[in-house]
């Protein structure tokens, strides 16, 4: 039987201000428990919270990057329930009513998955506290809250039922966590709880309505939610094709197990009794605010990608994986910048540089390599200072000293060797060592010629110029040397 | 030093450290305190021995000749719903018996800027949810006019700690009346600021739409010189406006020569005291005479206003109080063993009926299926209110009414019956749906019991409110009378 998947996301994302939603304390992780703390995320009596501006920008440059419609006025409410982690036992939030709308409503995304694009709707994007933490000792009768979280600015972004399979929703979150960065309003990392992310899943025959939805939460990691997703979808699928009827709740991950499995379920459904936040007047968006934001917000990703294509003659292949993050399409435009060679450039970074990243598990604003060092080490393959096979060398300890490029070829004498008369004598000894190659090459076997090219290298510690060494070779075994 | 008790600040303040000093005002002021007390209860705490301390540091400040702030040496009472840092802020209500904050409200941090000493905290309703201070988790006050009266609410301590001598003026707050109330019901000068005039950061919620922190003074001379200090823009509080503060002492002069006095007759129907009526009567009559213009206005939504205050206040309160759960703070039942019997024991361990009963009305009003019906209704009628009061003041400059329909009642008298005290705030809450400033100043006596007469401005305009209350002082001597507690 065929089914349609049918995926809607609900994302948290932590916005990257120095202070909290209501008050001033900081936002900054792993303090010692209830140390960035005070009357007003501690709910005390008496305290009010004040709207943090700052998150409110952030939340409007998210709201405009998705393309959303920004609303004049928006309004805060409160969300009643009762746990331990929620100081005030209700939590600041923003409610879809009409007349009180939340940031940012009605935008889209695209995404591309294997070549085919989507447009997901964003229903909304709104603005909230996030709650302390509960603290289990493993031996204990008690619990422990700590509140240092407790008001920290969150954005909360739902998007329509648009999605269609585990793939695409996770492109989507790649895609969310890309346009956020380039934003400048979230780090959007999901195993640093930065980026949260629940979903509801539901199948339907084509055409046919929406089918009963299922939430999964608990997904820690991109690599979880296409896990989770997939196996949700495929459970769904077979109670539906027993015959079943799959059931409305909430469903958590276990990635250990790799199944989802239902949460007890709840005897009524949650009444939050949302009403508007009395103690904050609403949000006013002038439309020159609105303006001055929108002109600070940068190039986003695929508009970048183009105009690398465009500009510099590079592939969509290169130009995709040097828009990624902000930070290396940034790091290529100032490397090109410093030597107009795009291509080479590009294909040191996507190479030797990206590999050493990965290896160290770094990220390129970590470097203390600059783009302009970069773009010197280009220059001296390019003007023959050195070998590419010796640049990779230096391009390694530049990496791991921060030292410049010239500076290492200078001190460690890697200048390529250039000079005929030198090289000679390397190849006639060379020669005269083995003997058997050589019978090889001159009996036809071409081949071997490039195991002669390598003790050549060898012995001038790769500083060689291959191609001239190549040549001598040839000319000294009395073969054609082509050029 | 006992005849410095019972006089207004603005009288004192000159002879301030000439004839005596802020230590003898003080200590006049405790003593009356000491001696009182036991009748009149209107304490939970008593700081005397940081007022002591207080009180010399400003007579330091006075020998060394240093220029002193407005409200130097200024015995005053805080209701204790007002955070105060390092003192125990208690809310009347079990639940925070030991609650000591960590910091100050913004009203009390500028009183005590401007030199007033702080006497103690008093009591109230719990929660501010009353108007006879009976709902007090701890004890009732007593009216020190007749100690078998009750004093009003919620601010009944403030209002009473201020009619017996006990403090020379206080703080209250005013959600539905618990200002003005207290202030009729004991023959005290007793104002409601327009709401965001005073910032209520510190003040403990009941319902954060209607609350304001006010003075209770003896005149309202006195009145003004506290509102001056309190009032203004607070960062930590969104909902304070950022408007200039008009210099409210100086405003008092100038009478009331052409100011058009509005009677809302719905304020004057069925229900109201004969004795009461007469009393506002006459006070609207010398007003008149003194060059005021009065005429007839109308406020025909009056009649939805209790209903709609009552859906209002109880929801935020179900929010507001929610808080209270036996976490981090305050009361936790002994009885709790797991997360919802931590919850359920301690609220209902820690909170009184009246406030449970409002926590469950509130509660109800905001659940799905009854938002709309109720809450998001009332919300409807509230801007109703408001149009009315905007309508009037397009015809007058203030309006005048009662402040409570009765001179007052016994202790025990409406306890068991809810909307019958709910009925004792019928003609000051919708001042407080309205945003309005209003002002309760004594008018005359009915069977012995102080009598106040309201006056409603237009918002932010507290200035031509004192005017004519003032104006209205200075042609009678109302406030000038003592409860004879004080005397004997």
């Amino acid at each position: 039987m065929e089914f349609e998947t049918v995926i809607g996301l609900e994302i948290h994302v932590q916005l990257l201000t120095q202070s909290k939603m209501f008050c001033g304390c900081s936002t900054r992780f792993g303090a010692p428990p209830n140390t960035q703390t005070c009357p007003v995320c501690l709910g005390l009596p008496g305290s009010l919270p004040v709207i943090n501006r700052r998150a409110v920008e952030l939340g409007l440059r998210a709201a405009l990057v998705l393309n959303c419609t920004v609303h004049p006025t928006s309004q805060f409410h409160r969300k009643n329930y009762y746990y331990p982690d929620l100081p005030k036992n209700y939590q600041i939030s923003q409610y879809q009513y009409l007349e009180h709308p939340p940031l940012g409503t009605d935008g889209y995304l695209d995404v591309e998955v294997d070549g085919v694009r989507r447009r997901v709707g964003i229903r909304r994007v709104h603005l909230e506290e996030d709650t302390g933490k509960l603290v289990h000792p493993e031996d204990g009768t008690v619990s422990w809250v700590d509140y240092n979280r407790s008001g920290v600015p969150l954005m909360e972004i739902v998007t329509y039922p648009d999605l269609r399979s585990p793939q695409e929703a996770k492109a989507f979150l790649l895609k969310l966590r890309q346009v956020l960065q380039y934003a400048e309003v979230s780090t959007g990392r999901m195993e640093e709880g930065t980026l949260r992310c629940d979903a509801n899943v539901s199948l339907r025959r084509p055409g046919e309505p929406l089918g009963t939805r299922t939430e999964v939460k608990n997904m820690n990691s991109l690599r979880s939610v296409e896990r989770a997703l997939s196996y949700e979808v495929a459970r769904q699928r077979e109670v539906l094709e027993r015959g079943g009827a799959v059931v409305q709740e909430t469903r958590h991950w276990d990635e250990r197990r790799g199944v989802t499995f239902a949460s007890r379920s709840k005897e009524e459904a949650e009444d939050y009794r949302y009403f508007p936040e009395p103690d904050l007047v609403p949000v006013e968006v002038t439309p020159e605010w609105l303006e001055e934001i929108r002109r600070t917000l940068p190039e986003l990703p695929d508009a970048r990608r183009d105009r690398l294509m465009a500009q510099y003659g590079l592939s969509r292949y290169d130009a995709e994986l040097l828009v990624q993050t902000r930070a290396t399409a940034d790091f290529f435009e100032a490397a090109v910048a410093a030597h107009p060679s795009p291509k080479a450039i590009a294909n040191w970074m996507l190479g030797d540089l990206t590999a050493y990243l990965n290896e160290h598990n770094l990220e390129i604003e970590q470097l203390r390599t600059t783009p302009s060092q970069l773009a010197e080490l280009v220059r001296l393959v390019e003007d023959g200072t050195i070998s590419g096979r010796i640049a990779k060398d230096v391009l390694v300890e530049m990496l791991q000293t921060g030292e410049g490029a010239r500076s290492i070829v200078d001190r460690r004498g890697l200048v390529q060797i250039a000079d005929e008369k030198a090289l000679r004598e390397t190849v006639d000894a060379v020669i005269r060592d083995h003997p058997e190659p050589v019978k090889d090459v001159q009996a036809g076997k071409e081949k071997a010629i490039a195991f002669l090219v390598g003790q050549v290298m060898r012995r001038t510690q790769g500083r060689a110029n291959p191609a001239l060494v190549q040549r001598l070779l040839r000319e000294r075994l009395g073969l054609p040397t082509g050029s | 030093m006992k005849e410095l008790v019972g006089r207004p600040y603005h009288e004192l303040r000159p002879r301030l450290g000439k004839d005596f000093s802020v230590g003898e005002l003080v200590e006049a002021y405790l003593q009356t305190l000491e001696a009182l007390e036991p009748h009149v209860r209107a304490y939970l705490t008593v700081t005397a021995e940081e007022a002591r301390q207080q009180a010399r540091a400003l007579d330091r400040r006075l020998a060394a000749g240093e220029s002193l702030p407005p409200l130097a040496g200024m015995p005053v009472a805080l209701k204790d719903n007002l955070c105060t840092r390092g003192v125990r802020t208690t809310c009347g209500s079990r639940i925070l018996e030991s609650f000591v904050p960590p910091y100050d409200a913004t009203a009390v941090r500028r009183l005590r800027e401007a030199g007033a000493v702080v006497l103690g905290k008093t009591n109230l309703d719990e929660f501010a949810m009353g108007s006879s201070t009976e709902n007090s988790g701890f004890f009732p006050t007593r009216n020190p006019w007749d100690l078998d009266y009750v004093p009003g609410g919620s601010s009944g301590g403030s209002a009473a700690a201020v009619a017996a001598g006990e403090a020379l003026a206080a703080l209250g707050s005013d959600t539905g009346g618990s200002i003005r109330q207290p202030a009729s019901l004991c023959g005290v000068v007793g104002l409601k600021p327009t709401y965001g005039r005073v910032s209520r950061y510190g003040l403990v919620a009941f319902a954060s739409s209607l609350d304001q922190i006010g003075p209770l003074a003896l005149d309202v001379h006195d009145c003004a010189l506290v509102l001056q200090v309190i009032s203004g823009h607070d960062p930590h509080d969104s909902t304070s406006v950022d408007l200039p503060v008009p210099d409210f002492a100086a405003a008092l002069e100038g009478g009331v020569r052409g100011v058009r006095v509005g009677l809302p007759t719905e304020f004057f129907g069925e229900g109201l005291q004969p004795e009461v009526r007469q009393a506002v009567l006459d006070a609207v009559r010398v007003l008149e005479g003194l060059g005021a213009r009065v005429e007839e206005v109308h406020l025909p939504t009056l009649e939805y206003a209790l209903p709609t205050y009552y859906l209002i206040a109880c929801a935020e309160a179900s929010s507001n109080l929610a808080r209270y759960d036996g976490v981090a703070y305050g009361y936790r039942s002994p009885r709790a063993r797991d997360l919802y019997t931590l919850y359920s024991r301690t609220r209902a361990e820690g909170f009184g009926p009246e406030v449970k009963r409002r926590i469950m009305l509130g509660t109800f009003a905001l659940s799905a299926g009854y938002y709309e019906g109720f809450y998001k209704k009332a919300q409807q009628v509230r801007t109703l209110v408001r149009r009315d009061f905007d309508r009037c003041f397009q015809e007058v400059d203030v309006l005048a009414a009662p402040t409570s329909p009765v001179a007052g009642f016994r202790l025990g008298e409406r306890t068991a019956d809810p909307l019958q005290m709910y009925l004792a705030d019928v003609y000051t809450i919708p001042v407080n749906l309205a945003g309005l400033p209003g002002i309760s100043v004594p008018c005359g006596f009915a069977g012995g019991l102080p009598v106040g007469l309201q006056l409603v401005g237009r918002p932010f305009d507290e200035a031509t409110l004192l005017r004519v209350a003032h104006a209205y002082q200075q042609a009678t001597d109302w406030h000038r009378r003592r409860c004879p507690l004080r005397r004997g």
